[in-house]
């Protein structure tokens, strides 16, 4: 029988490598994508805690809908600005991109 | 009541000068004659308002000092602040006003003539206006705070009259120090009137005079009733805050004819008139103005007694007069103060626009260098005699009436020290009148000059007030049934009996005065050069005006600077080090912090994340440990 815990530790462990993929990575795409899976671990809290805690309602569903239209549009942004990176400096390296400082 | 239209257009008295005022400086200044034009117009709609309302008072007794018109509106109301804009008819607003409109729009139409060369000719005129209408502002005032606020107007103006030729540096320094000076005694004022506020909760003079009647706190009374008579001491040139006036003489000569010697530093016992009460209700205040009002009468005619500079002369006399004007206030004859308020006016602007016709024929100031004048200008030395003759106090012209009141009432009131000094005093002023009136107008020419008569728009109104300063004082001269003391008076009207003995006495020291002066200067009898020598010590000292001045600029110098240095000193170490020290801790540990920036977003991401990581535990442990 799979509960809501279930559930929650699968998103619990999704956002932990999504997290360690968006602290650790080099490579700017593979943050990008490491910030995906953060926002599908969130997704599947939202459905699964809609599922359990209030069966009629469709609200954790809709919100994740909402989510998935964010990212996907995030995605979009994301890549453009990488690509424009690339352009200016020839690397997607995050080591490289730290003209944020002093 | 109101049938009058003075009363019913009261406000275009003030206001007109003012339209003047703003039509000149605005449309009118690069048209000469139309500026000169609206000036005057303006100032004959006041004069002629300002007749009908006396005509109102002398005709209808029910208009008495103990029963006013009063006409207001509200001006300021904010929660407890109440403040009217309001006039205030009694015989003393009419009076008044009468002067100061009939003044303006003879020396008006004389500055035609005056300033006719003059580069600034339409911004005298604007400038006159605006004077025009702070004055008649100030004299129609209801309560303190109207007062006190065209108070400083009318010290605005004066400040940009003195400096009426702003490119000469004396007329600079002369400005800035008629306004600073003004201002230390407008401080005061203001204080005695926040003072009356805080406790009688009213500016308005008539609902102050029952205030201050009921209340017992004599310490209160005194302490408003000094501060007030601070403002005074300021704009009537007493002692010791007279030391602008001289210096006031860089203005054009029909502004110290109207500004500087009828009208503007005769507010100061106008005030004293209006606000009586507040003084009377006091011993120690009354005495103090009294003896105040005395001494500078002496005072400023010693100095007059050994002055060059014919303005010069005339200002110390104006001191001395208006010293014996408080006198007379301070001594508790409201009466014989604006009596002689009036006449001064009359004698006073009579003798600076004679001074001012002669300057403008010569182009000279210094007496000196003058002498044999009468000659070639008739008009103008006939009319300085006649000043001279009734500033002396010689009967029946105008200043013998006012200052036999003053003397009589010095006397009959017991202030015979006060009663020796301005006999003194009267004496010294014959003697400088008529030393000033012999060396400049008569005996032989000094150094080489053409005199001509001044043209029409200047002799007339010298005309017309000699013959206000010979028939003057007639309103108020003991004969006369319903006179100057059966209008303005304080309480009850109140006849001193004629006495004899003063009027004899006061017109023969008169007459030695002038006799002296003859001797010195006609006669050559006694030689000036000699007694100057003989007393040098005494000359000198009263040659540099008992050196006030030397005494201010010392003080300036050495105390107020020498106490703003050690100022300075706490304001740049200590003021400025504490801001520079915070300033310094911000700025390094900005140096220093910065390196916390690393740039790279995934240090910034973990700081945060191990942030919500504590905070979490930090908000979750007592839930987890099972503690609630």
């Amino acid at each position: 029988m799979i509960t809501l815990n279930h559930y929650l530790l699968l998103s619990a462990i999704l956002f932990c490598i999504g997290l360690y993929g968006a602290l650790s990575k080099k490579n700017a795409i593979a943050i990008l994508i490491s910030i995906e899976l953060m926002l599908n671990a969130v997704n599947v809290n939202l459905v699964a805690i809609t599922k359990f805690l209030t069966p009629g309602d469709i609200t954790g569903q809709i919100f994740a809908l909402f989510v998935i239209v964010v990212a996907a549009c995030e995605v979009a942004l994301g890549l453009a600005i990488v690509v424009a990176i690339y352009r200016d400096r020839s690397t997607v390296e995050v080591e490289n991109l730290d003209w944020l400082k002093w | 009541m109101m049938e009058s239209i003075g009363i019913k257009y009261i406000w275009l008295v003030p206001l007109a000068p003012l339209v003047a005022f703003i039509l000149i400086s605005l449309l009118f200044k690069r048209f000469k004659m139309l500026s000169a034009v609206t000036a005057i117009v303006s100032m004959a709609i006041s004069f002629i308002l300002s007749l009908d309302i006396l005509r109102l008072v002398l005709t209808n007794h029910e208009i008495t000092m103990n029963n006013p018109i009063e006409i207001a509106v509200p001006w300021i109301d904010i929660n407890g602040l109440f403040i009217e804009a309001g006039a205030l008819i009694d015989p003393l607003t009419a009076g008044m006003l009468f002067v100061v409109t009939f003044i303006s729009l003879l020396v008006t139409i004389y500055s035609v003539g005056y300033m006719h060369d003059d580069p600034g000719f339409s911004r005298f005129f604007s400038y006159l206006g605006l004077f025009v209408f702070s004055m008649l502002g100030l004299v129609i005032a209801n309560n303190y705070f109207q007062m006190f606020f065209f108070w400083e107007l009318v010290g605005l103006c004066s400040y940009l009259l003195i400096g009426f030729y702003y490119y000469k540096n004396s007329a600079a320094d002369a400005n800035k120090k008629a306004f600073i000076t003004n201002r230390v005694a407008d401080f005061g004022f203001m204080l005695g009137i926040i003072i009356l506020f805080v406790n009688f909760d009213t500016f308005n003079f008539g609902k102050l005079a029952e205030a201050i009647n009921a209340s017992s706190d004599l310490a209160l009374i005194t302490l408003a009733g000094i501060l007030v008579f601070v403002g005074p001491i300021g704009k009537s040139g007493q002692f010791p805050l007279h030391v602008w006036l001289p210096d006031a003489m860089e203005g054009p000569t029909p502004v110290s004819a109207l500004i500087h010697a009828a009208t503007m530093v005769a507010a100061g016992v106008y005030l004293l008139a209006r606000g009586f009460i507040l003084f009377a209700s006091s011993t120690t205040t009354i005495t103090f103005i009294a003896y105040l009002g005395g001494f500078t009468a002496l005072f400023a005619a010693t100095i007059a007694v050994t002055q060059r500079d014919f303005k010069r002369i005339l200002a110390f006399s104006t001191l001395s007069q208006l010293g014996y004007m408080v006198m007379a206030i301070g001594i508790g004859s409201l009466t014989a103060g604006m009596f002689h308020l009036t006449t001064h006016a009359f004698f006073k602007a009579l003798m600076f626009l004679c001074a001012g016709s002669v300057i403008h024929a010569l182009h000279k100031q210094d007496i000196f260098e003058m002498g044999g004048v009468f000659k070639e200008m008739k008009i103008t030395g006939t009319c300085m005699v006649i000043g001279g003759l009734a500033i002396a106090g010689i009967p029946p012209f105008a200043g013998f009436w006012s200052k036999d009141e003053i003397l009589l009432t010095a006397k009959a009131n017991g202030f015979t020290l006060l009663y020796i000094m301005a006999s003194i005093t009267a004496f010294l002023t014959a003697f400088y009148m008529f030393r000033l009136i012999f060396l400049a107008f008569f005996g032989e020419k000094r150094s080489d000059f053409h005199a001509h008569e001044s043209p029409l728009t200047m002799t007339i109104p010298l005309i017309i007030l000699a013959v206000f300063s010979i028939f003057g004082g007639f309103i108020g001269a003991p004969f006369v049934e319903h006179g100057y003391a059966s209008y303005v008076y304080f309480g009850e009207p109140h006849h001193p009996t004629p006495d004899l003995m003063v009027m004899v006495s006061s017109t023969l020291v008169a007459v030695a005065g002038i006799f002296l002066a003859w001797l010195i200067y006609i006669k050559k009898a006694i030689s000036a050069e000699k007694i100057a020598t003989q007393f040098a010590p005494i000359y000198k000292f009263l040659y540099n005006k008992w050196y006030i001045d030397e005494i201010y600029a010392w003080f300036f110098n050495k105390i107020v600077l020498g106490i703003s240095n050690v100022f300075n000193w706490c304001d740049r170490y200590i003021v400025d080090g504490i801001a520079h020290s915070i300033a310094w801790i911000i700025r390094t540990s900005g140096y220093k912090g910065r390196y916390l920036h690393t740039g790279s977003l995934q240090t910034y991401g973990l700081v945060i994340f191990t942030a919500v990581v504590v905070i979490t535990l930090f908000l979750a442990g007592p839930v987890v440990g099972g503690v609630q």
